[in-house]
């Protein structure tokens, strides 16, 4: 370990730790802790590692689960009710390669503590404060919440840590975004994070590891912080992180996979150590006003492309550069949106609840007291809740909010990532508008043809119960 | 990490800003457990005018005559010209592989998403960036000549034009070291396995929760 006796950030702690070779010009082979493995960008990787006779270096670093082509439907069929052959084959896949190479722990399909891989990381203690953690899957940075390096992957990459243990990588560059003062009331993690996309842009992060600071970071709870951090990479960063503090350590507490006892005490001093030093210098640094933060939704193609919900969808004649001008129009075409429309005129068809960015207990919790006593609008087609874990289901039906759910006429589904990106079922249909809770507003992400307007998860039970977007602090 | 052979080719004009890995390779097609059989469905959505599945035959679904590549004048295009922030959104390898299953050796813009970036060099896939005004630039003139073509020379790192006109690019030296002589780069590490067992004799020591 690189101790110094200059001042570091977090990053800077969290890359010394895990340096195994420095090459002479810079490449760095990178020790890899956790190593999150589902069943979508793993298949090659493993068939890889087998063409090639070689074996997983620690298989104890892996914890495996499926999620991505897993309906949130028809669990009582078994592994029939992925009706899809080409899913079921892929699912399959995975039981297969775990079964013949290992993991430390594995969740499969229809498991109770199945979910999202992002979502069951930190619950299970699988994601802990100092590690590295890599998965193949951009969403990756959500564990960064917990004060580790934590980002996404391709599927070579998949392959080289399962061989190595390692990747071989250059530092990148650090970004501190810092957001000032006190965040208003109904105000969610999403929006600020909505908010800092809206304002660095889609590629404003690109080589960068950001570290989120300030006092409205330090206010949220740990899951408000995997949700800022999960849409790290939808600022072009492959990781964001949270610096340890009493939160951290009070949610690592007790998890399955967290050390206990002794091992508990040791882990715990370490731990309170991963901070950035005062005095501890950043390549750059973007600050917000959590006081100017207002309810976030997006009217594009791109998470950058978000406005307030007193805004209006903008007019493309007004932008200058002709590259954005049409990348405006082209959004403004597949939305099917007017210039100038007010966004509270804007009437999703369906609303969704769920995906790694937004569908932990508290986010079901803020979205149930929402809908509480109400209905959704007759407008809506369809309003699911797609909680993101076993676990997450189970806790929120010991509270009774999927009765508050069923009650109000949203249908409470199994977990898994469900309509975020929709490789199971759960899809938009061509022409369709969406309010959802992910983190993706792509065209084509939710199901061909279909809209996406991303927004927090009050927000998005607020527009099912009015039909429309609606400021949820006047709910 | 497969080798990059030295291209020469045919230049399609990909005129829009933050393309995506979901508009590269649609989520359909990413339950194939294979690495091979993505070319038919690079840009899926945009390329044809009906909704592609996987096991279709893509060979008899309506070409959408208005996408660049379906234009006869980009047939056999090597060389993809785009615009900044190329690759963003999903971690998939399979957004590479179906640019390179198409036929494409190498795309030119003035930024790629980082993951993408990584995911492509490992794959043989040349990701060049050029400053946006030379991009600006190489798409003017390849919209105002059909058949313009670019040479992309990686030992030299540069990009010419028919004119003899040329752009010097950056790319990191151990990555085109790899990419120049197509090695294994998990063979590459594993010369350092002695290295990596003392790291984890160390690591274990000091951190011994990491493994329990």
């Amino acid at each position: 370990m690189t101790v110094g006796t200059r001042a570091r950030t977090l990053y800077d702690k969290l890359w010394d730790s895990h340096v195994v070779h420095v090459a002479k010009d810079g490449m760095t082979l990178l020790y890899i802790d956790r190593h999150l493995v589902h069943e979508v960008t793993s298949p090659q990787a493993y068939e890889g590692l087998k063409l090639a006779g070689r074996k997983p270096w620690r298989v104890d670093s892996i914890v495996a689960t499926a999620d991505h082509n897993t309906p949130t439907r028809n669990w009582d069929k078994g592994i029939a009710g992925i009706a899809d052959p080409v899913s079921r084959l892929q699912v399959e896949t995975l039981d297969h390669n775990i079964k013949e190479y290992g993991a430390r722990v594995y969740f499969p399909f229809l498991d109770k503590q199945q979910g999202i891989v992002h979502v069951i990381g930190p619950e299970q203690g699988a994601t802990l404060p100092g590690m590295t953690l890599v998965c193949g899957d951009s969403h990756t940075s959500t564990h960064g919440a917990l004060g580790c390096l934590a980002f996404g992957i391709g599927t070579s990459e998949v392959e080289h840590v399962l061989a190595t243990q390692c990747l071989a990588m250059k530092k990148t560059k650090s970004l501190n975004i810092v957001v000032e003062g006190t965040l208003g009331r109904g105000i969610t993690a999403k929006d600020v994070i909505l908010a800092i996309i809206g304002k660095i842009g889609s590629g404003g992060g690109t080589g960068y590891t950001i570290e989120y600071t300030g006092a409205a970071i330090r206010a949220l709870s740990m899951e408000g912080r995997m949700t800022l951090c999960n849409m790290s990479i939808e600022a072009g960063a492959r990781a964001g992180m949270v610096a340890v503090d009493d939160q951290t350590i009070e949610y690592v507490r007790g998890r399955p996979l967290a050390p206990k006892g002794a091992m508990w005490d040791r882990a715990e001093a370490y731990w309170r150590t991963l901070v950035s030093d005062t005095g501890a210098k950043f390549d750059r640094v973007v600050t917000l006003d959590a006081r100017s933060i207002q309810p976030q939704v997006t009217w594009g193609t791109n998470p950058q492309m978000v406005t307030t919900i007193d805004g209006k969808v903008p007019d493309p004649a007004q932008e200058k550069d002709p590259v954005q001008r049409e990348w405006i129009t082209r959004a403004l075409r597949y939305m099917d949106l007017k210039p100038n429309t007010p966004i509270t005129e804007i009437r999703p068809d369906k609303v969704f609840i769920g995906a790694c960015t937004n569908s932990r207990i508290e986010d079901l919790r803020v979205a149930a007291q929402v809908v509480k006593g109400r209905k959704v609008a007759p407008g809506i087609k369809l309003a699911i809740v797609v909680p993101g874990s076993g676990l997450v289901k189970r806790q929120a039906e010991k509270e009774g909010l999927d009765r508050i759910f069923t009650a109000a006429g949203f249908e409470w589904r199994e977990p898994g990532c469900s309509m975020c990106l929709g490789m199971n079922d759960d899809q938009l249909s061509p022409g369709e508008r969406c309010a959802s809770t992910s983190n993706r507003n792509f065209e084509g992400r939710q199901g061909p043809g279909g809209r996406t307007h991303l927004v927090s998860p009050a927000m998005a039970a607020a527009a099912a119960i009015a039909g429309h977007f609606v400021d949820v602090r006047a709910f | 990490m497969e080798k990059f052979v030295p291209s020469e080719g045919l230049v399609a004009p990909m005129d829009r800003a933050n393309v995506d890995t979901d508009a590269i390779i649609p989520k359909q097609y990413l339950k194939s457990i294979k690495r091979t059989g993505y070319g038919p469905n690079l840009f899926d959505a945009w390329r044809y005018l009906d909704h592609g599945e996987p096991g279709m035959d893509h060979s008899k679904r309506r070409l959408n005559p208005d996408f660049v590549l379906n234009h006869p004048r980009y047939r056999g295009a090597t060389v993809l010209l785009a615009r900044e922030n190329f690759g963003c959104g999903s971690s998939r390898e399979h957004a590479p592989w179906a640019l390179l299953q198409y036929g494409f050796q190498a795309v030119i813009a003035p930024s790629f998403a980082d993951i993408f970036y990584s995911n492509s060099l490992k794959n043989g896939l040349l990701l060049i960036r050029l400053d946006p005004k030379t991009v600006d630039r190489l798409f003017k003139e390849a919209d105002a000549a059909a058949g313009y073509r670019l040479a992309v020379d990686l030992d030299a790192q540069t990009v010419t034009t028919p004119r003899g006109e040329s752009f010097g690019f950056e790319i990191d030296p151990f990555v085109k070291h790899c990419l120049l002589n197509g090695l294994d780069e998990i063979g590459l590490t594993l010369r350092h396995a002695d290295k990596i067992k003392a790291f984890e004799t160390q690591h274990r020591a000091e951190q011994p929760w990491l493994f329990q």
